[in-house]
This record gives structure tokens, C-alpha cells and sequence, in this order.
């Protein structure tokens, strides 16, 4: 059974709202800049993709203020805007027949940063129980099949930055098992204190000051990433069914998904990323040859930039397949990263555009990639690869296709 | 003595569960069900907590839960502010 994207939700650090990130996205606009969240002026590392035009209480219900977290107020408003795009009203369908697959790293980090800080400084008793569900991993995915009355099999993933692909993937599966309509997608938000110094822990996050710079995947300056926030929510629906409802627009198929696990540090065998683009591949039924473009994972650590650059040679042969990540303009958005790569690749399938890897000059040679970047390259794309890498072994792939009208 | 008034009770549940973007500010909400007010068990948990915190009074979870208006919230908080006293 074909799986169709009919909707589309964007809150990134460079754009809210599909079109206001893909102008971004293609005139290299970044939102990556000072952190003012808090006052970090004594850490080390200071930039980070932030969305700094939301407004929740203009794209959240009043009621759901007090009890969410600014993670979930983005997945809400994503979820939002993506059935304002596929043009479906929820109200209208059966609720059985709608389910919601999310995927957050984090959970609710801001929130309950806040409702600890209650808890040491004054007591249990001052502490919010919406703590009980604000923090949560499956929070979003609640919020959003609330709200708009979805109540087919649901869930949540969590593989740091690959679970949002895992998300789409199981909202594809999701689908095939008889839902005919899956909201699907991942956010990420955490820029409290602590929150903050868990990306710092991680000994990834970039040091550098310049926010054209700091975040250079592939480039031989790559120096660690730059920590963003946001995400994007998709539309998933059974062909059929996007077909019988009359939806106006397909945006692609998820054509292919799969995901693998690393071997435990110091073993012999490769890591996994490999065989995830070849099972995603496989999935969708589609060799290496057919594939357009490649949306990478991009770490922007060197020896993971090029543990990449290796498996992605090791499938299309050197220079074999243009390769990009225009997510050095938002920073890593952890679960939202995928999500947010998937709408990128359907977007750059509608206008036949690669977009371009920000910032990125200069690629060692024996990367063997043809790295995107400079400008946006136009390119017939039908297929696109979206590859995504998480801390401590997760490796997830997903294979869009154009669908012809 | 003090007692508590709807509209102070009003701002305490918007300030704890917010509200529907649908409500009339001015309307009297007094004898309206918090069922149709929007308001959950956690909404009024919440509200419970906060007016517990910030009166010096004690009102049960469980008692709370099975308020069905804001009336009958306000006259348990008012029956315990005059026992407070």
C-alpha cells in the first residue's frame, strides 16, 4: 500500500511556516545566532537555532498555555498548519480512522527545568501538575490526538536526532495496518540551563562565535554542531484514502524506511548508517542509481563527517549523488531534524532545486562527496534519501518520491 | 473574614488552566459546569493547589474532584477561609 505526504508543518529557526522556511532555506538565510534564552554568557558554547517569532499564544488555545511546554506549543502549531495545508478538517472524519506517530528527544526540558526549580527552592507543593505530563516523551503526540480528535493506534519514538524519521516511518507502517490518516513528524526544544548543558555534555556542540561559521558539516573547519529547536509535522495518508477524500495535493510518497542500531564502541564491524540507506533503499524498491539528491545526517564533527561521507560513497560510489544539509542554517533540531529534512526533500522535488549546505566552503577531497553547497544547484529530483544519525547508535533512513499528478 | 468572590476565583482558574478562547469575559460563570467550562480534574488540581498555597487552607484532592461548578468551589473555599479564621 503507497503512503502520501498531503500536508506540511514548519516551526524552524529560520522560517515559521513551509514557505516562509523554504524562501529562507534557499536564500541562505540562517537562524542560527546569539542563545538569549538564558544568560550564557559564561559557557562556552553561546549560538543556537532558536525560533524567536513564535508567538504561542496566537498559534496555541489559551487552556493549553499553562500546561505545555514550548516543544509541544510548536508541534501543536506545526500539527496545525499541516491540516490546514492537506485540507482536513478532523471534525469531519471518523476519529478512529486518524492517529498521531511523534517523535521528541527531549521532552517537555524547559518546563520541568522550571517546575524542579519550584520543587528545591519551595517545596512539592508548588509544583505545577501538569509537570505530570509536560515533561513527557509521548506528550506531543497526547496534545495533538486531543485536541483534534484523533484517536487511532498512536504513539512515540525517542532515538535522539534519528527518531523523527522513525516516526515517519511508523507512521507509514501505521497507515498499511488500516489508519487511513497519520499525523506524523518530531520537535525538539531544550535551551533552558540545563537543557542546554546536556547538548554541551554531549562534547559536540560547536565553540565557534561567528554564526555563519560555527556549524560547518563537511567542511575541513567543522568544529561540532550548533543545537537548534523546532521541527516539522507531515500528513501521512493511504493513497487510497487521500484519493477518496478528494485531497487537493500530494506532496511525495514515503516510498522507503528502515532503521539500524551501531555495534557497541570498539567492535570490528562498521557502523549502521550504511545499511539503513540500503534497507530504506531496498524498502522503496529502488537501487542506488535511482536517487537524486541525499539530505545528510551532517554532524559537523569531523570523524563523524567523514564516517558519513563513507557510507554514503560506499552506496553511490565517489561523487556518485549530490549530497546536502541545508540544516546548517536552523542547527541540529534533534527529532525535529528528520522531519524537517523530509519536508526540505518534498519541497525540493516540487520545485526541482537542491538547496544548498550553508556555510560549508571547503570539503576534504577524500570525502569523495559532491557537497551542494556555494548556491542552490536546480536538479530534476524525484527520489530524495534523508539520512539521520543519532547519539549512542541510532541510524535511520527514509526514501521520498515524487508522485506524478 | 475574608471570602473569596467568583471573580477572584475566575482569575485563579484562568491563571492555573487558562481558558476557551470562546468565553465571555463578563458572563457569569458561577452556576456553568467546569465541564463545559473546559476544565478538567487537572485544571481544578491545579487551581486547588494554588488557592491551598496561597490561603492556608486545606482542600482535598478528592473533595475538589468531585465539584461539578465554580459555585460549589467557591463556597467550600469560602466554608474553609471563615474556618481558617
Amino acid at each position: 500500500m503507497r503512503v502520501h505526504v498531503t500536508g506540511l508543518g514548519v516551526t524552524a529557526p529560520n522560517g515559521l511556516g513551509v514557505e516562509a522556511y523554504w524562501d529562507a532555506v534557499l536564500e541562505g538565510r540562517t537562524g542560527i545566532g546569539e542563545l538569549t534564552r538564558f544568560d550564557a554568557s559564561a559557557l562556552p558554547a553561546r549560538l543556537a537555532g532558536q525560533v524567536l517569532d513564535f508567538a504561542a499564544e496566537e498559534h496555541v488555545p489559551n487552556r493549553l498555555l499553562p500546561q505545555t511546554d514550548v516543544s509541544t506549543r510548536f508541534a501543536l502549531a506545526a500539527a496545525e498548519w499541516a491540516l490546514a495545508d492537506a485540507k482536513v478538517d478532523p471534525a469531519a472524519l471518523t476519529d478512529y480512522d486518524m492517529g498521531v506517530v511523534t517523535s521528541t528527544a527531549s521532552g517537555g526540558f524547559e518546563f520541568t527545568h522550571r517546575e524542579f526549580q519550584k520543587l528545591w527552592s519551595r517545596g512539592p507543593r508548588y509544583v505545577s501538575v501538569y509537570e505530570s505530563f509536560a515533561w513527557f516523551y509521548a506528550v506531543n503526540t497526547g496534545q495533538i490526538s486531543i485536541r483534534h480528535g484523533m484517536r487511532g493506534p498512536s504513539s512515540a519514538l525517542v532515538a535522539e536526532q534519528a527518531g523523527g524519521l522513525d516516526a515517519i516511518g511508523h507512521a507509514r507502517r501505521t497507515a498499511r495496518r488500516g489508519t487511513p490518516l497519520v499525523l506524523t513528524g518530531g520537535v525538539d526544544s531544550a535551551f533552558d540551563p540545563w537543557g542546554w548543558l546536556a547538548h554541551v555534555s554531549s562534547g559536540r556542540v560547536s565553540t565557534g562565535t561567528d554564526p555563519g561559521r560555527a556549524y560547518l558539516p563537511f567542511d575541513t573547519g567543522a568544529r561540532g554542531y550548533v543545537p537548534g529547536e523546532g521541527g516539522a509535522v507531515l500528513v501521512l495518508e493511504q493513497a487510497e484514502a487521500a484519493r477518496a477524500r478528494g485531497a487537493h495535493r500530494v506532496h511525495g510518497e514515503i516510498a522507503g524506511y528502515a532503521s539500524t542500531f551501531d555495534p557497541p564502541p570498539g567492535s570490528p564491524r562498521p557502523p549502521g548508517l550504511r545499511r539503513a540507506a540500503e534497507l530504506a533503499l531496498a524498502d522503496a524498491g529502488l537501487t542506488a542509481a535511482d536517487v537524486d539528491v541525499v539530505f545528510a545526517d551532517a554532524a559537523g564533527v569531523p570523524a563523524l563527517d567523514r564516517a558519513e561521507a563513507d557510507a554514503i560513497t560506499a552506496v553511490f560510489g565517489p561523487r556518485g549523488v549530490p549530497v546536502t544539509a541545508p540544516k546548517s542554517l536552523t542547527g541540529r533540531l534533534l527529532a525535529g531534524g528528520g522531519p524537517l529534512d523530509v519536508v526540505t526533500a518534498l519541497l525540493s522535488v516540487r520545485d526541482g532545486v537542491i538547496p544548498a549546505t550553508a556555510g560549508t566552503t571547503d570539503v576534504p577531497d577524500d570525502y569523495r562527496l559532491d557537497l551542494v553547497h556555494g548556491s542552490p544547484r536546480g536538479a530534476a529530483v524525484t527520489t530524495a534519501l534523508v539520512l539521520a544519525r543519532g547519539r549512542w547508535g541510532f541510524n535511520s533512513a527514509v526514501v521520498v518520491t515524487a508522485v506524478p499528478d | 473574614m475574608r471570602t473569596m468572590t467568583i471573580d477572584d476565583l475566575r482569575t485563579i482558574l484562568v491563571s492555573c488552566a487558562g481558558e476557551e478562547e470562546s468565553a465571555d469575559p463578563r458572563a457569569d460563570i458561577s452556576d456553568v459546569p467546569f465541564d463545559d467550562l473546559g476544565y478538567d480534574s487537572l485544571a481544578l488540581m491545579e487551581t486547588g493547589a494554588r488557592i491551598e498555597r496561597d490561603f492556608g487552607i486545606s482542600l482535598p484532592d478528592e473533595v475538589v474532584a468531585e465539584l461539578r461548578t465554580p459555585r460549589a468551589l467557591l463556597d467550600l473555599i469560602n466554608e474553609n477561609l471563615a474556618g481558617a479564621r
